[in-house]
């Protein structure tokens, strides 16, 4: 028998749902990333999961970003398109947030330390102290596994199944 | 075998006539026949399916116990305290509490993990794989024939950073074992392109981890990774039925990555039921630190699970000091 893998992809999503017995559904936080990025402007970083510091973000992924970097590791997980990550050094002394990406200026980003080009379902090392920046032509989906920083997105109310 | 310490120890005893050994944790005693697992405690005694409770088994032992509760079922299970283990049955069961029946020893971890290792291996006979689906693996049932200590014992990833880089977690392939499963035959299994600089390829990786997800040959394993701090990145492929049900001592976090999979959500200390969660590609969810949750998977599907390893994460939520769902809007 042949099966089929059922993925999603931001032209074709379906959602479940949580289907209450005796419970509120705000208590699962239940939301879609390809909803999300739909109606995310490029480059957002709009939380979808959090737990204590930690999260993830999911990233409308579309032209070019910025350069930002982190002081500890992150990974993204492409989930739709196809997205270019370039690395680059980080000026010595360029100030990083305790936690989650924050901007880099172009100036602050040097020499090439390498590039990945990723389609659908490969993970990649966003490496610490390392200025990474990610460009995609058409919109792409990006989940980052990160901790909340100053450009982090919260708005569970408008993402969440709340009824 | 006898395991001494200050808190109960294990025992093995002689097999039965149908080949399979007991054992004794404390004044808990477990055996077996050609279908059924028994589990005896002074205030009561359970049966359950020889397959489901090495199912179950296999998980508890190969996870180290995991976060929070393992529930074999309705009844028997552990509780993780990072150090020891409760043994219990019916503690988390409404009416085996109300009635007084419930019964938990505290056991240092090692001695319980060597005791139900021992369970695992006497119990599991040649053809049966607790790891495997349903349709992947022969039977569990019979008298004792033979072992598969080699599916028992598998190396359970953990990634130290990311599973690819150098020195870290292998990719799989055809040639270390890890064929394409039959459910995930269509998943595209080209590598992304990496380009390191000269001096940099410990730190510029990626891989298809849809790919390597296809190629695992287990179910209901989550497995690290990628490492963020204290964020863990624990994939692991679903089909059929989760053999336990976890009950959480902190939030967990599940994102679905293909087909779908049903949640039966209960509450973790009663087993009342609370929500039906159906998750779907791209779907997330979080499953609050009161509940505890069983998933069904129709066809293979991947399912990132998202963990936070903090040691001081079960002390602040049942102290109260931090909410039980993770999130509030
Ligand atoms: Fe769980």
């Amino acid at each position: 028998m042949a099966y089929e893998t059922r993925l999603a992809s931001l032209m074709s999503y379906q959602k479940g749902r949580v289907d209450v017995i005796d419970d509120d559904p705000k208590n699962y936080a239940f939301s879609n990333i390809f909803e999300v990025a739909s109606l995310a402007k490029p480059f957002e970083q709009v939380a979808v999961a959090k737990n204590f510091e930690y999260v993830l973000e999911a990233v409308r992924a579309e032209g070019t970003s910025g350069w930002r970097a982190a002081a500890h590791d992150q990974s993204a997980l492409v989930l739709d398109g196809q997205v270019e990550f370039t690395f680059k050094t980080l000026a010595e002394g360029h100030p990083l947030p305790d936690g989650g990406s924050g901007g880099v200026p172009e100036e602050a980003a040097g020499t090439l330390v390498g590039r990945v080009v990723a389609r659908r379902g490969p993970l990649t090392l966003l490496p610490a102290g390392r200025a990474y920046r990610l460009a995609s032509p058409a919109p792409a989906v990006v989940l980052i596994q990160t901790v909340a920083g100053p450009d982090t997105q919260f708005r569970w109310a408008e993402i969440c199944q709340t009824a | 075998m006898t395991v001494t310490g200050a808190t109960p120890h294990g025992e093995v005893h002689e097999p039965n006539e149908f080949g399979y050994q007991s054992f004794s944790l404390g004044e808990f005693h477990f055996s077996r026949d050609e279908y059924f697992a028994y589990v005896r405690w002074p205030t009561g005694h359970h049966v359950m399916s020889a397959d489901a409770f090495l199912r179950a088994l296999q998980r508890d032992v190969a996870w180290e116990f995991f976060y929070g509760i393992v529930n074999f079922d309705g009844v028997v299970g552990t509780v993780n305290h990072y150090g020891t283990v409760d043994l219990f049955a019916g503690r988390y069961n409404d009416a085996y509490r109300r009635a007084e029946l419930d019964h938990v020893e505290n056991i240092e971890t090692p001695v319980i993990k060597d005791t139900f290792a021992a369970i695992l291996s006497d119990w599991t006979n040649e053809g049966f794989d607790p790891f495997a689906s349903p349709e992947e693996t022969g039977s569990a049932f019979g008298p004792k024939n033979g072992d598969n200590d080699a599916a028992i014992t598998r190396h359970r990833v953990t990634a130290r950073r990311m599973v690819s880089l150098p020195g870290d977690e292998p990719l799989r392939d055809d040639d270390n074992g890890h064929p394409v499963n039959r459910m995930f035959a269509d998943v595209d299994q080209d590598e992304p392109e990496v380009y390191a600089e000269p001096g940099f390829e410990a730190e510029v990786g990626s891989f298809n981890l849809f790919a390597y997800l296809s190629r695992s040959p287990v179910t209901w394993n989550p497995s690290v990774v990628s490492v963020c701090r204290e964020s863990l990145y624990c994939p692991t492929t679903e089909e059929y039925i989760l053999p336990i049900i976890h009950g959480n001592d902190r939030a967990e976090w599940f994102v679905q990555l293909s087909d779908e999979i049903t949640w039966d959500v209960e509450d973790r200390d009663t087993g009342r039921k609370r929500a039906k969660v159906v998750m779907k590609a791209g779907d997330v969810a979080a499953m609050p630190s009161d509940i505890r949750h069983q998933g069904y998977s129709p066809k293979r599907s991947m399912l990132l699970v998202w963990e936070n390893a903090s040691l001081k994460i079960p002390q602040l939520i049942s102290s109260g000091k931090f909410p039980t769902q993770p999130v509030e809007f």
